[in-house]
């Protein structure tokens, strides 16, 4: 049990005097994309051949979680204790496994894979949610707190009112990361307010939107953040219990959550009496079942209830009437593993990166038709152009790039005119698009837009809890629509009503699934009507 | 064949037990039983709505909204095929048409011989080795045609 900060810092000092012992680690991430590449065997064929060598008291072989440049996988980082010194390695395969052994016997970089770490990939990225990700091992909450984590929790415990850290969160500008947008502070404020004998944390860890895995990743590679960060929230908010909502298709996340608070409650960093200072908090994991509508704030609270995960009609909002009925924040992972940062360095500090009105960092996905797939954390505010040519590396095929999709199912596309757009809230939005969680899809010029938009809305589709008519009939309708557009058999009447419907569907759905779902649709139709006006048939 | 019947409904059992039999505990406990039983067949579903004293339309209607649990049997292996957006633009439909060809059946069907069971999903979170497939959750990334139905065999064999 840890009882006081100096009880903390004296373990972490201890697990810090431990690892300098050994000289250096070798960090094999096993995040899960390198991790379909046998990157767990890698891990362990490793650990032999320098057991074999008999170099373990010198060098260390853990795994850790995603290292950001999934597409160069498996990579390895080689730390060097005394000089701090890095050597990122990429490509690994087991064949390397051998040469990679030897090179740490005779102290010399493993030329053959070397990754160049001066590309703009890592140099333009700044990483403040994601500092621990391959760095630490995410199944040990000693190797966390050696890298200062829970210190700022007992700070809070010990020296700040809930009025302080929600002023704080204010003041840092902070926006939910699902999505919306919505102000951090305010939300939590409004919670605060409330007056009640029980309130719920819950975090949002139903990443639906495909293409998007950076709360997998996060939650995979530095679990206690996303832990601290709740209880924080729970501290600040008055509440006493938290739910972890997981999709079901990441079971890795939930395994190290799993563990992660299990460790936490050992040292009394979760439970009663938290730190001595008189605060109840503990957490639960919550499994999903593959439903995207409940990453829809009523529809996941419908679903921890253990219901049909239908979205009700707001408000009541959440803060009034939530988890069982009671004053609930739901936070993304993402901006709740932001906040033990915030309230380390401040809100200023946090105010400062960024823009104005979009502050601090976003962690984006990049996929699709580009050279460098992967996770990046990058400040808001960065252009699309950075962001894809320079920290992507441009498209994969060398093919011209054609749009740019975020925001997933409920998001647009953005075409190449707007490559010098900054990446905030509200510039996305004024080219009829949503930042979303993070999902970046690069597309070349190989795909159909009006295909895409079939794809979305076939999505949304299947996806439809079927509650309200807009939504469910409006959806099945617009995918029959673009099917014909597809088959080159629209009528100039089609394209019309596609219009028209696309817009009743968005105006009049209960929730946001059915709000958003004409978004693929109209956004293409405002950049690429050419391809639609293709299918529509010659009379 | 009797006691091991027995024991799985023990092990459901004991999941509702540990949620303390609440009604919220549905959804965590149709997570133990699939995973027990394989799937959720009528006999389960009675079971955990008794227990949970909650009525049997409510337990098969969460049963059938949420897509992850399966009402038929699975086949001896799974093939999740990833329809991702990220997989979709790299060509999954292509790599799943070829599955269906395969195995002569189509997607959410099992084959005859009950060996496989060819799904998909719509996002599997390993976008950034596109296009992806899960099969008996083992996630292959980078396909192609070929060392997709390369992989079958091997699976097979």
């Amino acid at each position: 049990m840890i009882t006081s900060l100096l009880e903390l810092e004296e373990l972490a000092n201890c697990k810090r005097c431990d690892e300098e012992s050994v000289i250096e680690e070798l960090r094999v991430c096993i995040g899960s994309s390198c991790l379909s590449r046998g990157a767990d065997e890698i891990e362990k064929d490793l650990k032999t051949a320098i057991e074999d060598k008999g170099l373990q008291t010198r060098c260390r072989v853990k795994g850790v979680g995603c290292s950001g440049l999934c597409a160069n996988g498996t990579l390895v980082l080689h730390y060097k204790n005394a000089t701090k010194e890095n050597i990122l390695y990429e490509d690994i395969t087991l064949d390397d496994v051998d040469a990679l052994a030897i090179s740490i016997e005779q102290e010399k970089p493993y030329s053959l894979k070397v990754c160049d770490t001066n590309q703009p990939f890592f140099t333009k990225q700044t990483k403040i949610v994601l500092e621990n990700a391959g760095i630490i091992d995410p199944n040990d909450i000693e190797d966390y707190i050696a890298h200062g984590g829970y210190a700022t929790l007992f700070h809070v415990l010990h020296e700040m009112m809930p009025v302080d850290v929600i002023n704080e969160v204010k003041i840092s500008g902070l926006r939910g990361r699902g999505g919306g947008g919505f102000p951090t502070g305010q939300k939590w404020e409004s919670v605060y307010k409330v007056q009640s004998d029980q309130k719920y944390i819950v975090c949002n860890g139903d990443e639906g939107d495909p293409g998007a895995f950076m709360d997998r990743a996060l939650m995979e590679a530095d679990p206690h953040k996303v832990l601290e960060g709740i209880i924080i929230a729970g501290f600040a908010c008055g509440a006493t219990k938290g739910y972890i909502y997981v999709r079901a298709e990441y079971p890795i996340a939930v395994e190290k959550l799993n563990h992660a608070i299990k460790q936490a409650r050992k040292l009394g960093i979760l439970g009663n009496q938290i730190a001595h200072s008189g605060f109840d908090f503990d957490i639960e994991v919550r499994l999903g079942g593959g439903a995207f509508v409940c990453g829809e704030a009523t529809a996941l609270i419908a679903s921890i209830e253990g219901n049909r995960g239908n979205p009700r009609q707001k408000p009541p909002h959440l803060s009034d009437y939530g988890l069982w009925g009671e004053p609930t924040v739901l936070n993304n992972v993402e901006t709740l593993a932001n906040i033990p940062s915030i309230l380390k360095n401040g809100g200023e500090w946090f105010k400062n990166i960024g823009t104005p009105t979009s502050t601090g960092t976003k962690i984006f996905a990049l996929t699709g038709h580009i050279k460098n797939t992967g996770l990046v954390e990058v400040p808001m505010g960065i252009t699309l152009r950075e962001l894809i040519y320079e920290i992507g590396g441009g498209t994969s095929d060398g093919k011209a790039l054609k749009a740019i999709q975020t925001g997933g199912p409920s998001g647009g596309c953005i075409p190449t005119q707007f490559l010098d757009l900054t990446i905030d809230y509200d510039s996305l939005k004024s080219v009829g698009t949503i930042m979303g969680s993070g999902g970046m899809i690069v597309i070349d010029e190989s795909s159909n837009m009006v295909e895409l938009a079939h794809f979305f809305m076939d999505f949304c589709k299947s996806e439809s809890c079927g509650k309200c008519v807009p939504c469910r009939v409006g959806t099945t309708q617009l995918t029959h629509l673009l099917e014909k557009f597809i088959a080159k058999e629209a009528t100039q009447a089609d394209f019309e009503l596609l219009k028209e419907l696309s817009s009743v569907v968005k105006g009049t759905s209960l929730c946001g699934l059915g709000q958003t779902a004409p978004n693929p649709v109209l956004s293409t139709i405002r950049y690429f009507e050419s391809e639609y006006l293709e299918g529509i048939k010659n009379d | 064949m009797a006691d091991m019947v027995d024991n799985r409904y023990k092990i459901v059992d004991q999941a509702m037990k540990k949620l303390g039999y609440e009604k919220s505990a549905l959804l965590e406990v149709l997570h133990v039983a699939q995973e027990t039983f394989g799937y959720l067949d009528k006999d389960a579903l009675k079971f955990i709505a008794k227990r949970l004293k909650a009525p049997y339309s409510k337990v098969y209607g969460v049963a059938t909204f949420y897509h992850r649990f399966t009402l038929k049997p699975q086949g001896k292996h799974t093939v999740v095929v990833c329809l991702g957006t990220a997989c979709y633009i790299k060509g999954s439909k292509e790599i799943l048409k070829a599955l269906e060809n395969r195995f002569a059946i189509k997607v959410s069907q099992t084959t005859n011989d009950n060996l496989v069971s060819l799904l998909s999903a719509r996002c599997v979170g390993s976008c950034s080795i596109a296009p992806v497939m899960v099969c008996d959750n083992k996630t292959y990334g980078k396909l192609t045609l070929e060392n997709t139905l390369e992989q079958m065999e091997e699976m097979l064999s």
